[in-house]
């Protein structure tokens, strides 16, 4: 039973008994079917309303002055590219994105290791740790924001966001609080595909913890901390509630998803706007891009895809 | 194996190997214990401790808020109150209950059809589901948000639950076929071949057998989906204008913006921990469900 259970369902079709022609299409058919409700929705949604933004993205449309609409081709993409604003926000994302992420990672190892290894309160820590998940964002904004502030914090008459690296540490803080338990979460399944008899053969050849965690712990689950990495950075890199929260992109602090609220929902802009949404977008794509191919990450195999 | 256990299996898979193996290895090391029951002390209170301080404010009358102190002096539920009488929180909490409440039924009933095809038959286009299922998950939502914005206003999905469902189901499918496509996939499928065997369709199969043992996935992507749509704010405070739609995390934005005399701290931070409590609990009890849906799939196991 056990080994059935565990079998690949593809594996196990392939080479099954007889598999008559009409069975299989009959398989097709069914499988296609319960596969549609979901592949049109998603299409609908997201397919559709992105094409719809690069088409809005080419216009002069601006629903304060719909009589000035037209057809402008790449101007907006040439007027962000060139406005420092863009670059100020781009600079900010990246910022964000690279110490939170960067933080979240050694955080996030030192839980999954003494979640991986703790005795006592194993359960109290995994439950402690999905306190922070399940925390709406901009509940955890407001209580770090709370908690900085002179009028109802608790340090003092310093106030963090008043500046540009106090607005900055607190955004980078508010995120790694939030999300390092997620990243701790996926290290630890790593982890635990990492075979106890490889530390047990390390440690009879004598190595030393420190030694055991870089050369046999870490190498051993390196598909598992790149997948973090990439989860986290991209979404790390549409950073919004935070931001908006806290600062509201005040101290050369707005984000990406920031600039793209303001000039869509705030001014309306759906022209230029759109061109920015598209342009994080196409960045996105970059980042995963350059994970996959840079570091070989295979998706589909450390998502379980064969 | 019952079929009950099923679920608690496949979390065994990734979790329950390492405690086993470890308990005897850290029992070997003498002193080494320490360390992690510290490790575990500071987790903790690494968790608690923003949640501690709203809990803090939240009891705090308004004269109290700025004392910087984490037990209050005189702790009222005066803004439990305020808010609950106010109207400015409860119609946003209807809105977030039943917007996030329809979003997971929804998705997750049409992803489990995709997950059940996914895991079990051989169809075309099958990858391609799944990894643009996977690429959506990643997709910034501010790329969307104009389009909407102005497809919304021109259908009169603008302001209203339906308009959030929409994109939320966008979001909340990719995350509950991934979820339930690798809990399917621990599915002993032997007992729908037998039910086959016996007659049924391959619907019935599906429907009468393989449902009831998918439960406890169900289950557990429904948890997910539904923290993921409680959560949202961007697409909250971009497709709605009003209380017909706003939801909690909106709202509380905005709490701020519109009252400006009077300082809404205490207000907010009872906000929040009405809201957090719920997550909390279901946190407490399915903890180690969601630590397995979380996690399912992200890592071959």
């Amino acid at each position: 039973m056990t080994a059935t259970t565990t079998a690949p369902a593809s594996r196990k079709r392939s080479g099954g008994p007889v598999k008559t022609t009409d069975r299989a299409k009959a398989e097709r058919n069914l499988g296609l079917k319960l596969a549609a409700p979901a592949a049109i929705i998603m299409l609908l949604v997201t397919a559709y309303p992105i094409c719809y933004a690069v088409y809005l993205s080419l216009f002069r449309y601006d629903l304060r002055v719909p009589e000035e609409n037209a057809f402008v081709g790449l101007d907006n993409y040439v007027l962000i590219l060139t406005s420092g604003v863009w670059w100020e926000a781009v600079l900010a994302t990246a910022v964000i994105t690279v110490i939170s992420v960067a933080i979240e990672l050694v955080i996030g190892l030192a839980f999954a290791l003494v979640m991986h290894r703790a005795i006592f309160g194993r359960r109290t820590v995994r439950t402690a740790i999905l306190i922070p998940y399940g925390i709406i964002t901009v509940i955890a904004a407001f209580a770090f924001r709370f908690a900085v502030q002179p009028d109802t914090g608790f340090i003092g008459d310093v106030n963090p966001l008043g500046g540009t690296i106090g607005s900055f540490a607190t955004i980078i803080i508010t995120e790694v609080w939030k999300t390092t338990p997620f990243m701790s979460l996926l290290l630890l399944a790593g982890l635990a595909t990492v075979p106890e008899e490889l530390q047990e053969a390390a440690k009879v050849d004598g190595a030393t913890a420190w030694q055991r965690l870089w050369k046999v712990t870490l190498p051993n689950m390196k598909s598992a901390i790149l997948v973090a990495l990439l989860f986290r950075a991209l979404d790390a890199f549409r950073i919004f509630d935070t931001v908006y929260v806290q600062t509201a992109g005040q101290f050369k602090s707005q984000t990406i998803s920031g600039l793209g609220y303001n000039a869509l929902i705030s001014r309306v802009n759906l022209g230029l706007g759109s061109a920015i949404s598209i342009l994080l977008f196409l960045m996105i794509i970059a980042i995963a891009f350059l994970f996959v191919k840079g570091f070989k990450t295979n998706l589909g195999t450390v998502k379980g895809e064969d | 194996m019952t079929a009950s256990t099923i679920g608690a299996e496949r979390i065994g898979a990734t979790t329950a190997p390492a405690k086993a193996g470890t308990t005897k290895g850290a029992a070997k090391q003498p002193g080494s214990g320490a360390i992690w029951k510290i490790g575990t002390a500071v987790i903790v209170a690494y968790a608690l401790f923003p949640v501690l301080w709203i809990l803090s404010l939240s009891l705090k009358p308004a004269a109290d808020v700025g004392d910087g102190k984490l037990i209050p002096t005189n702790p009222s539920l005066g803004n439990y109150r305020d808010i609950f009488t106010s109207g400015e929180f409860v119609r946003p909490l209807i809105n977030s209950i039943g917007i996030s409440l329809i979003t997971t039924a929804i998705a997750v009933v049409i992803a489990a059809f995709a997950a059940y095809a996914i895991a079990r038959l051989d169809f075309p286009g099958k990858a391609l589901l799944l990894s643009g299922a996977l690429a959506i998950a990643m997709f910034p939502p501010v790329s969307i948000i104009g389009p909407l914005f102005n497809i919304w206003r021109a259908t009169g999905l603008y302001d209203t639950w339906p308009g959030l469902i929409l994109p939320y189901m966008t979001f909340a499918l990719p995350l509950a076929i991934w979820t339930l496509a690798a809990f399917f996939r621990e599915i002993p499928w032997d007992l729908e071949q037998a039910a086959q065997v016996d007659g049924a369709t391959p619907y019935q199969a599906f429907r009468k057998v393989i449902l009831p043992l998918a439960l406890p996935g169900v289950f557990t992507s429904a948890i997910i989906v539904f923290i993921f749509c409680w959560n949202d704010f961007l697409f909250a405070i971009s497709l709605t204008s009003t209380e017909a739609a706003r939801t909690v995390p909106a709202a509380t934005a905005f709490f701020t913006a519109s009252s400006n005399f009077i300082n809404p701290t205490g207000q907010i931070a009872a906000a929040a921990i009405v809201v957090t409590v719920p997550i909390i609990i279901m946190v407490l009890v399915f903890q180690r469900r969601i630590v397995a849906g979380l996690t399912a799939g992200a890592v071959k196991g």
